[in-house]
C-alpha cells in the first residue's frame, strides 16, 4: 500500500466555474428540446413553456458536475453523503409513488416523467458508490492493517462456507428435491420455491460470463428474453412442444450471445457493461415494436405447458388422451402442475451448476478464469482471448435460454415488460452478492434477494432500496463479494482439504 | 540456423515509438541477452516480437517464417514462450492451475512429462503446487512464472527480467536454471537482464540497448570486458 497522505489541493473556484459551464450547456440544449413545447392548438396555445424541467435539469447538471469534480480531487466524503442521501430520498418517493397513488411527496420529484427520475436515481447511486469506493480507498491506506485483517477474516469465512458446501450442499440439494411433499408447503411457498430455483440458475448462468470469465454482462435479461420469445414463438407457430423447443432456445440464446460478443468482447470493463445494457434494452424494445411477429406490448399468450412424456397436467383431456393423473390412476390436482415446474426447474438449475463445476475443471474454463486475472499474460501463453470470451458469453447465454423458455411455459404468457433492466440488475446482484464464482453464494444470495421480500410481501415495496444499500455495502466492505473464494480445480489425495488456503497470509 | 531474425523493426505506443529500427538475431541452440538502461525499450521489444505492440516497420521471422503480422497467440503457438516483464503470474489460481495454463498449447499426453520436468528443475514448486500462486514468494512467483513459460515445450524462450527483486543466491540459481534449461532441453532462450554481469556471463551472445536502438552487440564475454559497458552497467553492480 502506497501511504500516500498528501492531499491534493482543490480549486473551487475552477469546479464552480466548470459546473457553471456545463449547467449552461444543459440550459441551451433543454431550452429548445423540453422547455419549449408545440402543442395541438386546438387545445391551448401553440406553444408551452415549461421552465420548471429546464431549472431542474439545470441544477442536477450543475450538482453533479461540482460532485465529480469533488471526487476527482480526492475530497469523497461529501459526495457520499449527499448523493446517498438524495439517492435514498428520490427511490424512496419513486418507490412509494409507484406503490401508492402517491399523494404529496410526488410532488418533490425533479421532472414530471418518472423514466427520467428513475435515470437520475440510479445515477444519484452510481455516484455514491463511485464516491464510497474513493472514499474506501483513501482510508484504507491510512488503515491497511486493519482492512487486511478484515479481509482475512472474510476470506476465511468465505473458505469456511466453501468447507461446509461440501457436505452443506448435498444437504440443501436433499430439501430442495423433497421441498413440493414437506408439510406446511401450499401453492403459495411452491410458486416462491420455483421463483427462487428460476433465479438460482439464472445467477448460475450468469456467474459463467461474470463470476468466471470477469465479463461484466449488464444485459443478462436479453438472453432470457430470446429464450422465452423462441419458445412461445415456435410453439405457437409450429405448434411444437416445450421439450422438443428447449435445445432450441438454449441455442437461438447461445447464438445471440455470439452475435453480440463477437463485436464487443474487445471492449473491457466499464464499456463492455455499458454495451450490454444497451443491448438489453434493444431486444426489449425490439420485441415491443415488432407488433406483427411478436405481438408487441399486448405479449404471447396461449404458450403450451409441458408435459411429462407427453402427458399433460390438465383435468379434462382431449378425447382419447390421457393425461398424468388419469395414466397413473390419480385424483386430479391442479397443485401436480406447480410440483412438475417446481422439478423441471430444479432439473435445470442443477444441469446448470454441474456443467459450471465440471467446465471448470477443462481446459476452456481454466482459461476462462485464467482471462479475468490477467488477460496479457494469457495471450503470451496462446490463449485465444476473444474466442475464449465468446464461449463463455454464448454458454452463460445458452442457460439465460434455457431459463427463459421455462419463464414462458410457466406463464404460459410472455411480454416484453418482463424482461427489463431491474431484472438483469437483480440476477446480477444475486452474483456479485454470492462473491463472485461461488455457486453456493448464488444460492444463498437468491434467497436472500427474492425469497425473502416474496415471503414478506410487504417489505417487497422497499427492496430496490435495500438492494441499492447493499449494493454500496458490498462495493465498500467485500468489492469481490460477500463469500468470494476460489476453490481450487485440482486437488490431490495428498492434501488434507483446505490446508492451502486456510494460511493464505503464510508466505516463505 | 536462427530461431529469431529482427529486422529494422521500429513499435511504440500511441504517439510515442520506442524501437526506432533494431535488428536482433538469435540463433539455434544459442543464449542471448539483452541489456540496457531503464526505458531504453527492451521490454517493449520482447513485447513486439510477440505481436504487441504491433511492428509498425520492420519484420520479425521466427523459424524462418514471417510473424510480423501474426496474433499473440498465433505467434505463441508456432512454438515461443515468453515470461512477461512484472512475472504476471495468475494470483488467485493455484501454483498447479498456472502450469496448466502454461499448457494450453501442448497435447495431453506431454503433460505428466513436462510438469516433472519443471518440478525437477524447481522442487519448490511441487511442494507448493496446491497453493495459491498470489501467496508465493517472489523468487517463487519467479520460478513459476518461469515453469509455466517451460510447460509449453517452446523451441525459444523469451525472459523479461528473471533476476528482478531476487536475493544474490536465487539469482543464481535462476541462472543456473536457465542454462540447463538451453544445454539439456535445448531451448533456445533470449534474456533481458539488469543484472548484465551475470546475464553477460551466462549468455553466449549479447545485445547492448540505448533510446530504441541496437549500439552494441558481441559475445557476452568480450562484452564484460568493455570499457564501455563496464562503466554504464557493470561498476558497482558487481
Ligand atoms: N504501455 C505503454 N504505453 C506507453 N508508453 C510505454 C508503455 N510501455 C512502455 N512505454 C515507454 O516505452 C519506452 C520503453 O519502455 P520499456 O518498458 O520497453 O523499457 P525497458 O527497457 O524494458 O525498461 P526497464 O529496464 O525499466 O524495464 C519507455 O519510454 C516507456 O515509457
Ligand atoms: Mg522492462
Amino acid at each position: 500500500m502506497h501511504a500516500n497522505h498528501a492531499r491534493t489541493p482543490f480549486d473551487l473556484g475552477a469546479a464552480l466555474k466548470d459546473a457553471g459551464l456545463v449547467a449552461g450547456i444543459v440550459v441551451l440544449l433543454t431550452v429548445a428540446l423540453v422547455g419549449a413545447r408545440v402543442q395541438d392548438i386546438s387545445s391551448g396555445p401553440p406553444v408551452v413553456f415549461r421552465f420548471d424541467d429546464v431549472i431542474a435539469a439545470a441544477l442536477l447538471a450543475f450538482v453533479g458536475r461540482f460532485a465529480i469534480a469533488l471526487l476527482r480531487g480526492g475530497r469523497p466524503r461529501p459526495v457520499l453523503i449527499a448523493a446517498l442521501a438524495f439517492a435514498l430520498g428520490l427511490s424512496a418517493i419513486l418507490v412509494h409513488g409507484v406503490t401508492s397513488a402517491g399523494p404529496g411527496l410526488t410532488r418533490l420529484l425533479p421532472f414530471a416523467s418518472p423514466v427520467i427520475n428513475w435515470v437520475i436515481a440510479i445515477a444519484a447511486w452510481i455516484l455514491s458508490a463511485r464516491a464510497a469506493w474513493l472514499q474506501w480507498h483513501a482510508t484504507s491506506t491510512l488503515d491497511a492493517e486493519a482492512r487486511e485483517a478484515r479481509e482475512a477474516r472474510m476470506d476465511r469465512l468465505g473458505a469456511m462456507v466453501q468447507t461446509w458446501a461440501r457436505f452443506f450442499g448435498p444437504l440443501l440439494l436433499g430439501v430442495a428435491v423433497v421441498l413440493p411433499f414437506l408439510p406446511g408447503i401450499d401453492r403459495r411457498l411452491l410458486d416462491i420455491a420455483i421463483l427462487v430455483v428460476t433465479y438460482i440458475m439464472l445467477g448460475w448462468g450468469l456467474n459463467i460470463v461474470v463470476g468466471l470469465a470477469g465479463l461484466l454482462d449488464l444485459g443478462y435479461v436479453a438472453f432470457y428474453a430470446v429464450g422465452a420469445y423462441s419458445y412461445a414463438l415456435l410453439a405457437l407457430y409450429f405448434d411444437l412442444g416445450f421439450w422438443t423447443c428447449l435445445p432450441f432456445a438454449g441455442i437461438m440464446a447461445a447464438f445471440a450471445g455470439i452475435l453480440l460478443g463477437f463485436p464487443v468482447l474487445r471492449l473491457r470493463g466499464d464499456y463492455l457493461a455499458i454495451v450490454t445494457l444497451g443491448f438489453g434494452e434493444m431486444i426489449r424494445i425490439i420485441l415491443l415494436n415488432w407488433y406483427t411477429f411478436t405481438n408487441g406490448p399486448d405479449g404471447l399468450s396461449g404458450i403450451p405447458r409441458p408435459t411429462l412424456f407427453g402427458l399433460p397436467f390438465t383435468a379434462n383431456p382431449p378425447e382419447g388422451q390421457a393425461s398424468f393423473h388419469s395414466f397413473f390412476g390419480l385424483e386430479y390436482s391442479p397443485l401436480d402442475r406447480i410440483v412438475f415446474l417446481y422439478y423441471v426447474i430444479l432439473g435445470l438449475a442443477l444441469v446448470t451448476n454441474l456443467f459450471t463445476l465440471r467446465i471448470r475443471k477443462l481446459p476452456v474454463g481454466r482459461a476462462w478464469e485464467a482471462l479475468r486475472e490477467d488477460e496479457i499474460a494469457c495471450r503470451s501463453l496462446g490463449v485465444h482471448p476473444r474466442n475464449t470470451k465468446l464461449t463463455a458469453f454464448a454458454i452463460g447465454a445458452m442457460f439465460g435460454g434455457f431459463g427463459g423458455s421455462f419463464f414462458a411455459t410457466r406463464q404460459g404468457f410472455v411480454s416484453p415488460e418482463s424482461f427489463t433492466f431491474i431484472e438483469s440488475a437483480m440476477i446480477l446482484a444475486i452474483v456479485v452478492l454470492g462473491g463472485m464464482g461461488s455457486q453456493i453464494g448464488v444460492v444463498f444470495a437468491a434467497i436472500l434477494l427474492i425469497g425473502l421480500p416474496e415471503v414478506f410481501r410487504e417489505l417487497n415495496q422497499y427492496r430496490m432500496l435495500a438492494f441499492g444499500l447493499a449494493m454500496v455495502a458490498i462495493m465498500v466492505w467485500r468489492p469481490r463479494g460477500l463469500l468470494a473464494h476460489r476453490e481450487p480445480t485440482v486437488r490431490l489425495a495428498d492434501h488434507a482439504p483446505g490446508a492451502a488456503d486456510a494460511a493464505p497470509e503464510m508466505r516463505t | 540456423m536462427s530461431v529469431l531474425r529482427v529486422e529494422n523493426l521500429h513499435a511504440g505506443y500511441g504517439h510515442i515509438e520506442a524501437l526506432h529500427g533494431v535488428d536482433v538475431e538469435v540463433a539455434e541452440g544459442e543464449i542471448v541477452a539483452l541489456i540496457g538502461a531503464n526505458g531504453a525499450g527492451k521490454s517493449t521489444l520482447l513485447m513486439s516480437i510477440c505481436g504487441n505492440p504491433r511492428a509498425r516497420q520492420g519484420r520479425i521471422e521466427f523459424l524462418g517464417e514471417d510473424i510480423t503480422r501474426l496474433p499473440t497467440h498465433a505467434i505463441v503457438r508456432r512454438g515461443l514462450a515468453q515470461s512477461p516483464e512484472g512475472r504476471r503470474i495468475f494470483p488467485f489460481m493455484t501454483v498447479l492451475e498456472n502450469l496448466q495454463m502454461g499448457a494450453v498449447t501442448t497435447q495431453v499426453q506431454h503433460f505428466d512429462e513436462d510438469l516433472e520436468r519443471v518440478f525437477t528443475l524447481y522442487p519448490i514448486l511441487r511442494e507448493r503446487r496446491q497453493q495459491r500462486a498470489g501467496t508465493l514468494s517472489g523468487g517463487e512467483q519467479q520460478m513459476l512464472a518461469i515453469g509455466r513459460a517451460l510447460m509449453s515445450r517452446p523451441r525459444l524462450l523469451l525472459l523479461d527480467e528473471p533476476s528482478l527483486g531476487l536475493a544474490p543466491l536465487l539469482v543464481r540459481q535462476i541462472f543456473s536454471v536457465i542454462r540447463e534449461i538451453n544445454e539439456r532441453d535445448r531451448v533456445t532462450v533470449f534474456l533481458v537482464e539488469q543484472n548484465a554481469y551475470h546475464a553477460l556471463r551466462l549468455a553466449h551472445r549479447g545485445y547492448v540497448m540505448a533510446n530504441g536502438k541496437i549500439v552494441l552487440s558481441g559475445e557476452g564475454r568480450e562484452l564484460l570486458e568493455n570499457e564501455e559497458i563496464r562503466k554504464a552497467y557493470l561498476e558497482g553492480g558487481r
